[in-house]
């Protein structure tokens, strides 16, 4: 099918989005990457009035090193998060989910900003940002404000992001000497959304755990952390055991959805194989 | 009413100049207005991949992004590739002799793919390849063809065939 008709505005500047997005109310749409929202147009899943295009906007594109943090600007490309050193050297978990989104062609477009504001419970990046205790930067027309992302997703496709803002940037905590992350999906095909993956993130005294984060996607309808399970972890080493108590702690603590891939039964499973597979690594096991 | 803008876009080195509806899709900008219908459409929402294009020289789903955002921008679709009219592309040598095809829908978008990946990965595994292929649907050839081309073409190119 093809997009039905809209009025397409290029914006030149942040300033000049937002004022688009003020007059134009719901009846506009932001077009970034639009990996996922042409879909949508062509589909006529979504039928907007006015596309506001901010792919040329300067500024909004790039990776900085802020200090304690990397910030991501919304517009970065996913292949030049691939690519990045400052990514690879400061954000390992980052860097190991990237190449799981999608294929070449799609991370060209695709955007890291994007991802995060669209929320899809299915996406790598939104489950990193839990896990990294990102923080994302807002703009509105009355100035930028900044939501944890423990705040940020709040259910399917819904973020803290309200009407006439844009996401700007995601800064992400740079990985500190002794922590550790992790990170894997299980899709049936490379590329393929996954039936459920994890990101972990852990500090390690030795081969022990502590402050162990554990946060899961496509297993909900958002990212969804589990704090019980990783509590386990904390104070102790890698064992057959504690892959048991964590699997057995995961069927407690998820509640998956049920759909075309996977049951709510086999979704609970994969998460305590993917805690095995991650975590053992992890601890040096 | 329909909202249009006049766009340049050069396509293989040759520059167009078209006015266009902006709810046009580059794909069809391209099938279309430029009259090239080596690109092919296949799934139109970026799953199939058969309107895989190179867009200043990376990949990119023609099906999913507006013509109009190619305004000033460089595009090679299929008929770019080949260095003149008798000869092929060693990648698209590779194809032919390897049985990389059959019906041909899917071939456009295989080759701009591996172009990327073999620039970015000249000298892949099988289990590369057939990652990097991952998002374009063949019906056809069960992808044993596509990958055997893909690793011929590989050495061919580093041959400097």
């Amino acid at each position: 099918m093809k997009p039905a008709p809209f009025a397409y505005a290029k914006a030149s500047t942040l300033e000049d989005a937002l004022s688009l997005l003020a007059e134009h109310g719901d009846d506009a749409r932001i077009l970034a990457g639009g990996q996922s929202l042409m879909a949508t147009l062509n589909m006529r899943l979504s039928a907007p009035q006015v596309l506001v295009d901010i792919n040329r906007i300067d500024g909004l594109a790039g990776i900085n090193d802020t200090g304690d943090a990397l910030r991501i600007g919304a517009m970065t490309r996913h292949s030049d998060v691939e690519t990045s050193d400052l990514i690879a050297q400061h954000a390992p978990l980052i860097a190991a989910a990237v190449d799981h989104i999608a294929h070449p062609a799609i991370r060209n477009r695709g955007t890291f900003g994007g991802s995060i504001a669209f929320a899809d419970p299915a996406a790598e990046l939104p489950a990193c940002a839990m896990a990294l205790d990102a923080t994302m930067h807002i703009a509105g027309l009355n100035g930028e404000r900044d939501v944890p992302a423990a705040d940020f997703f709040e259910g399917l496709y819904e973020t803290a992001i309200q009407p006439g803002e844009i996401l700007t940037g995601v800064s992400i905590p740079k990985i500190a000497d002794g922590w550790k992350s992790g990170f894997m999906e299980l899709a049936r095909r490379r590329g393929d959304y996954a039936i459920i993956g994890i990101a972990a993130q852990a500090k390690f005294d030795g081969s022990t755990f502590g402050d162990a984060r554990l946060v899961y996607f496509n297993a909900g309808d958002r990212p969804v952390s589990t704090p019980q399970t990783a509590a386990l972890l904390n104070g102790q080493g890698w064992s057959d055991d504690m892959a048991e108590k964590l699997a057995a702690s995961l069927k407690r603590e998820l509640d998956p959805p049920d759909d075309l891939n996977a049951d709510g039964p086999m979704r609970k499973h994969l998460a305590g194989v993917l805690a095995k597979r991650v975590l053992g690594p992890m601890a040096g096991a | 009413m329909s909202d249009r803008r006049t766009i340049s876009v050069t396509i293989n080195g040759e520059t167009f100049e078209r006015e266009v509806e902006t709810r046009l899709t580059l794909a069809d900008f391209i099938r279309h207005e430029c009259l090239l219908t080596g690109t092919h459409v296949g799934c139109e929402h970026g799953v199939c991949g058969a309107c895989t294009i190179l867009l200043n020289g990376r990949t990119a789903r023609s099906c999913l992004m507006l013509a109009v955002q190619a305004n000033g921008q460089k595009i090679t679709t299929i008929e770019g590739i080949a260095p003149n009219d008798e000869e092929l592309h060693p990648l698209q040598q590779a194809f032919q002799d390897n049985h990389g095809l059959q019906c041909g829908f899917c071939t456009p978008g295989m080759l701009t793919t591996l172009l990327e990946f073999l620039q970015d990965n000249p000298d892949p595994t099988e289990r590369e390849v057939r990652e990097a292929i991952s998002g374009n649907l063949c019906r056809c050839t069960g992808y044993q063809g596509i990958v055997a081309a893909a690793l011929d073409a590989a050495k061919r190119l580093q041959a400097g065939a």
